[in-house]
């Protein structure tokens, strides 16, 4: 089975401070840490447990700077045999269209049974970027997905929808796959692997080697700003003890101890 | 002007909550540009749906096949792109939904209409769409233009825009069904359901409530204790869940349970859209987190920012006290 994994270089937002920068339109990324978008370590995961019982082979693309070998380093190091790098700098401002018009360009032409991405990004939570490639290169696609039983040219598909819900699809080979957290449980690159990953070369896709035809944006951010608050919950002020007690005060007038 | 045209969503023969917001937000649309809401129903047996849908849209398109019943993204895509095309719309609305999700960018890709995923709300200004949407984890918002075009197309965020009443009468159109793909790319095959447990978290008056903060599985019982301490039962977001250091049937969120206890504790969980779907209608909402700026903080109704582990035994303690 040949599978392509689409992976991001993710700014680490959830427990940091995020400032936006003097043109207004980008985050000041000088603070930030970066990993690999979470979404997409399961995706990963996810294709080498499918070589791992198949066979076949792994190749994970990227579209970013320059640090974004890190995440394909990672990617190498627990089973992917090549990884890809599409040259951000080289294709000006992206948003999630141009995004997967550059991933349709790269991979077009290269065969897959399937291309693993993950549902969304942190950073642009676009939820796009698969679902985009899969009709740009006119194969069908599902997201959310939760549970894959591949076998030949068909795959049993269980998809998150709300509430708990699921539902049971079948999709013809080849075909996109966006997955959803928790389909599986991502594994830890030993040492030995990354010492041998970081060895491996990383190939680079710029405007020398693809020129997508039509290449443009959909979008274009204008303004980032602090949403505004319509509540804020009151903050007890004061050591640990104090605030525990001034809580637990709260909770007693309240009626709820 | 073309047309506002919203796609209805619909499961198990009933429209779905989000389909009422999205065509609230488009009759906003079609008021403020002088055009009609349309609203486009694929499903089968659709004469109970059609009449639930009347109020809220001036014009109902329907395609009533058995090859609409259950969701299929590929029906919906072709079928939508057929309509679309034909109708020349000035927008096309989608709610951002599991279905949404699949449906809006494989539309917009096909028919290369300018479009974008999960706004938070769309407004025309000058004939062109701006459109908000939430970004990194939720700790910011983007205002986003589009390249100009004849016809847009968004989806929004389920639970993003308050559905209400409609006043309209709308005019319903039946459909031939357009040219489907082949039904072997992509089938429905069955729903399943929900796993239940031993504990429902929708009945509990006091829910304890734990997230990615706690760190690691061994760190699970300090959340138990507290949670005995103050009579509420456990329940978790989405990481905690994912790593099953707690039964998928406590989670809480648009993926998991919608609860409305008379209080809520979230412990080291940030307050991301999909979990404060489950829970921002609980009656007082209390958070700890050690992030200041952590998105929960603006929907609960006191806080204590300061590391959970220390938080936690000394609000225990006082807890104790406090009962006797
Ligand atoms: C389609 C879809 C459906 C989803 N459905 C759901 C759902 O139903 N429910 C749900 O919860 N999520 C859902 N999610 C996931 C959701 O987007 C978030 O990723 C998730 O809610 C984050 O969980 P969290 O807040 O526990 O983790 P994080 O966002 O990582 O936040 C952890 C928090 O813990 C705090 N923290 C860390 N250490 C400490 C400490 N020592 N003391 C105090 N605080 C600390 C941090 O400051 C941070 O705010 C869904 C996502 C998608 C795409
Ligand atoms: N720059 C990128 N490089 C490689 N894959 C990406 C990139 N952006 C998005 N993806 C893939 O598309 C998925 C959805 O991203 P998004 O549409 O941006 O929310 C991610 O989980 C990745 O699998």
């Amino acid at each position: 089975m040949n599978i392509i994994v689409l992976m991001k270089r993710v700014p680490q937002t959830a427990e940091a401070e995020v400032r936006v920068d003097s043109s207004g339109k980008r985050i000041d990324r000088e603070h930030l840490t970066f990993d690999t978008n979470e979404f997409d370590t399961y995706a990963l995961e996810e294709a080498v447990l499918l070589k791992e019982k198949h066979g076949g082979t792994i190749t994970a693309f990227s579209v970013g700077p320059p640090d974004s070998q890190d995440t394909l380093r990672v990617a190498l190091a627990k089973g992917a045999d090549e990884a890809v790098r599409i040259k951000a700098e080289d294709f000006g401002d992206l948003d999630g269209y141009k995004t997967a018009q550059l991933l349709h360009a790269a991979v077009k032409d290269i065969p897959y049974d399937i291309i693993f991405a993950g549902t969304m990004a942190s950073d642009d939570s676009y939820y796009q970027v698969g679902v985009v490639l899969a009709r740009l290169l006119g194969i069908p696609h599902a997201t959310l997905v939760s549970r894959i039983e591949a076998d030949g040219d068909k795959a049993d598909l269980f998809k998150e929808v709300e509430g708990g819900l699921q539902e049971h699809i079948q999709i013809t080979l080849p075909a996109l796959i966006a997955v959803q957290t928790g389909i599986n449980v991502p594994r830890y690159a030993s040492l030995i692997a990354i010492r041998k990953a970081a060895k491996k070369e990383i190939r680079t896709l710029g405007r020398e080697e693809i020129s997508p035809e039509g290449l443009r944006a959909n979008t274009q951010v204008e303004e980032l700003f602090i949403p505004p608050v319509t509540k804020r919950a009151e903050i007890l002020e004061g050591d640990v003890e104090e605030v525990s007690a001034k809580m637990a005060a709260i909770l007693k007038e309240k009626g709820l101890l | 002007m073309g047309d506002i045209l919203a796609l209805v969503e619909h499961r198990r023969g009933e429209i779905r909550d989000a389909t009422f917001e999205v065509m609230t937000c488009g009759r906003k649309l079609a008021d403020q540009t002088g055009s009609r809401l349309t609203a486009v129903l694929l499903g089968s047996d659709t004469d109970a749906m059609v009449t639930s849908l009347k109020r809220h849209a001036h014009r109902i398109l329907v395609v009533d096949d058995p090859a609409f019943k259950d969701f299929n993204n590929e029906f919906y895509r072709a079928a939508l792109a057929d309509i679309v095309a034909r109708e020349q719309p000035l927008m096309t609305l989608v709610g951002h939904t599991a279905y949404g999700i699949e449906v809006a960018s494989a539309l917009g890709a096909e028919l290369d209409v300018p479009f974008t995923t999960d706004c938070i709300s769309v407004e025309m200004a000058d004939d062109r769409p701006v459109a908000v949407r939430q970004v990194y984890d939720g700790k910011l918002n983007e205002r986003v233009s589009f390249r100009e075009a004849p016809s847009y197309l968004v989806s929004l965020r389920a639970g993003a825009t308050a559905a209400e009443e409609g006043d309209a009468d709308g005019e319903v159109v039946a459909l031939e069904t357009p040219p489907l793909p082949d039904p072997a790319h992509l089938k429905f095959l069955d729903y399943i359901e929900a796993v239940t447990g031993d504990v429902d978290i929708t009945k509990a008056d006091i829910v304890v409530s734990v997230g990615r903060g706690i760190k690691e599985e061994k760190n699970i019982p300090l959340v138990e204790e507290f949670a005995g301490a103050i009579g509420g039962v456990l329940a978790c977001s989405r990481p905690v869940a994912d790593a099953e250091w707690l039964p998928k049937d406590r989670l809480v969120g648009s993926s998991g349970k919608t609860i409305k206890p008379k209080l809520y504790i979230a412990i080291g969980i940030s307050g991301s859209f999909q979990h404060l779907t489950g829970m921002k209608n609980s009656d007082t909402i209390i958070a700890i987190n050690k992030d200041p700026e952590a998105p929960i903080f603006n929907e609960a109704d006191y806080g204590i920012v300061d590391d959970l582990f220390k938080v936690l035994p000394a609000l225990k303690n006082s807890i104790a006290e406090m009962k006797q």
